[in-house]
């Protein structure tokens, strides 16, 4: 059996990998140019046979997988008990994690197991003297941080998106090592008693377009809403009508719907879609802004988003300053209008 | 019901937040409580409510983490304790998990502590797993709302929110639970509990207190930077409708070559 210095952890929910835990692969081989070796992945669920090929197809030379009903629904416990066993056993220098809710669980866990420092959230990686030095923003990416651990193994999560996903290549072949689960139902503390599915469609973590929406939603009075509603009522139904039109521009796109914390906070929209600083950091390909004013927090949560694009009725918002291309009018007409334009130029 | 809140004092969210000469700095922006935090403290002072039991909110920090810890007795926290020591100057969040735990074996019968997902200046996020995990106790991150607390059955089950959607999970008391947005607003200090807030004593508590001797920590920064500028020239695009100018927008999208 190989060893590698080179771990990566893959994320899967219900059986099919997070196409972010293939990033890891890229990040990982390029790590192994400094510490020799080959990359090994390791993955558990209730079924990830298939999942442990895949991830040999992307580049891993090595794979540990366990199949066992405690990893039926994720929970934290029997998956960094095993992952910590198997680092144990084998000393990697290094594990990478998807930054998913799941993998900076696990990573934090499997830290104190192994009483060794983690790196969360990293979107640069190079090597300095035996050490990985990892790039990480902070303060919801007003500052880059350099970051270093100096014990082993070094625990990083990549920020999703930040490394290339490598080519699979359905004619690799490497060792697949069926390893058991650590822990027994009885022993884990918690129970999963049931999942509801969100219905928002493009998760806003891995979207390579997203469409947001800000307080400027509601702001169309030539909409008449329908009778006996009270004047919050009103702004309500307003917003969820604005929220209709940017929900055809994201389906047209491909693309998560975003809301600025302006409304959020006002109930336009739900929590999960808040992108900024008190909500969800992003990096999308193409980010367009309707109706939000870009307050620093909001800027704080996708300023890295490679072409932004601001559509604004006030000439003198902030967001036009972070912008590419600005179109200062009315979202209401300039929505639309950009929806069919990509439905005719996409279709074409 | 024995409750604990975790807060951390940071810069103010609307802070400019720079490095100069190597320093981050944030101008004269005041420090406040971390607002996750503030979601945290909100659902303690829910489940004292509910339940009965008081709420002791703690911090590791220098003597400027008080502020923190202020703010959240002002919102109705019963009592404080600030654990402060040179030691923990440069902790990483596994130290600051270790001191943590140690502080809740040291106050002892402890049912329930909450923590906010993560603090905004180090954006780690971690600190709640770890310090469930050096307790041996259920951890129950990102919850958007907790769904039942029966304290005499030593019961809980919280709803997690999660990139997929939403995941019930039941478990056993004493547990830690991190908070996401969703679980409430926080509610205002009132004008009674700023006052009491600058009357309390708030004991520190040092490493020696708490029978520790933490390691030196293994995560350093050894660089902080601004990031890099974007050159970013706006094109403000005009035509004589909202379709001419829709579609001058997606021939300049497709020519990026971002879709």
């Amino acid at each position: 059996m190989m060893t590698n210095k080179i771990w990566v952890y893959i994320d899967q929910f219900k059986g099919e990998a997070i196409p972010a835990s293939w990033e890891t692969i890229s990040a990982a081989q390029y790590l192994t140019e400094q510490y020799g070796g080959g990359v090994t992945a390791v993955v558990a669920g209730s079924q990830v046979q298939e999942i442990a090929k895949q991830a040999i197809q992307y580049g891993a030379e090595e794979v540990f997988y366990s199949e066992d009903s405690t990893f039926d629904e994720f929970r934290a416990e029997p998956y960094a008990s095993l992952l910590s066993g198997l680092a144990k056993e084998h000393g990697p220098e290094v594990i990478l994690f998807p930054t998913t809710s799941r993998g900076r669980e696990l990573a934090a866990m499997v830290a104190v197991d192994l009483k060794t420092g983690l790196l969360p959230d990293v979107t640069a990686l190079e090597v300095q003297d035996g050490n990985v030095v990892a790039t990480r923003p902070v303060y919801a990416g007003k500052l880059l941080s350099k970051a270093v651990c100096s014990t082993r193994p070094q625990l990083i999560t990549l920020r999703v998106r930040a490394f290339p996903t490598p080519d699979l290549d359905d004619s690799k072949t490497g060792n697949l090592t069926e390893v058991p689960a650590v822990m027994s139902e009885d022993d884990i503390l918690t129970k999963v008693a049931g999942y509801t599915e969100s219905s928002r469609g493009v998760s806003l973590n891995d979207a390579a377009v997203i469409v947001s929406g800000g307080r400027g939603v509601s702001n169309n009075p030539a909409l008449n809403p329908p009778d006996g509603m009270d004047e919050s009522q009103v702004e309500i139904w307003r917003a969820q009508e604005g929220f209709k039109l940017i929900g055809e521009l994201a389906e047209a796109l491909g693309a998560a719907v975003g809301a600025s914390r302006a409304a959020v906070d006002a109930g336009y929209i739900p929590y999960d879609h808040q992108v900024g600083q008190t909500g969800k950091v992003v990096s999308p390909d193409l980010y367009i802004a309707c109706g939000i004013s870009g307050a620093i927090q909001h800027q704080a949560g996708m300023r890295t988003s490679k072409v932004i694009v601001a559509i604004n009725k006030d000439p003198e918002a902030p967001i036009f300053r972070m912008a590419r291309y600005g179109i200062v009018g009315d979202l209401y007409d300039v929505v639309p209008a950009l929806t069919e334009a990509f439905r005719n130029r996409l279709s074409s | 019901m024995k409750i604990v809140v975790c807060v951390k004092q940071v810069p103010d969210t609307a802070a400019k937040v720079v490095v100069e000469d190597g320093q981050v700095t944030w101008g004269d922006a005041p420090l406040v409580i971390n607002p996750w935090d503030e979601y945290a403290v909100e659902t303690a002072l829910l489940q004292q409510e509910a339940h009965g039991g008081d709420v002791t909110v703690i911090s590791v920090g220098g003597e400027d983490a008080k502020e923190a810890v202020k703010h959240a007795l002002a919102m109705g926290c019963d009592s404080a304790i600030l654990i402060s020591d040179p030691a923990f100057e440069n902790a990483d969040s596994l130290i600051t998990s270790q001191v943590l735990a140690a502080a809740i074996e040291k106050m002892g019968d402890v049912d329930l502590a909450f923590f906010g997902r993560q603090a905004i200046d180090g954006d780690v996020g971690a600190t709640a797993a770890q310090t469930a995990r050096g307790l041996g106790w259920p951890a129950f991150t990102l919850v958007s709302a907790i769904s039942g607390l029966d304290p005499d059955a030593g019961t809980i089950q919280v709803e997690r929110s999660l990139e997929e959607g939403r995941q019930v999970v039941d478990g056993k008391l004493p547990a830690i639970v991190s908070v996401v947005k969703d679980i409430g607003e926080p509610r205002y200090p009132s004008f009674m509990g700023i006052r009491k807030a600058s009357r309390a004593e708030i004991p520190i508590w040092s490493q020696a207190d708490l029978s520790l001797e933490v390691a030196n920590p293994a995560v350093t920064w050894p660089e902080i930077t601004n990031p890099p500028k974007r050159e970013i020239v706006t094109e403000i695009l005009s035509g004589d409708s909202p379709k001419e100018i829709a579609e001058t927008l997606v021939e300049k999208i497709l020519e990026e070559q971002v879709l």
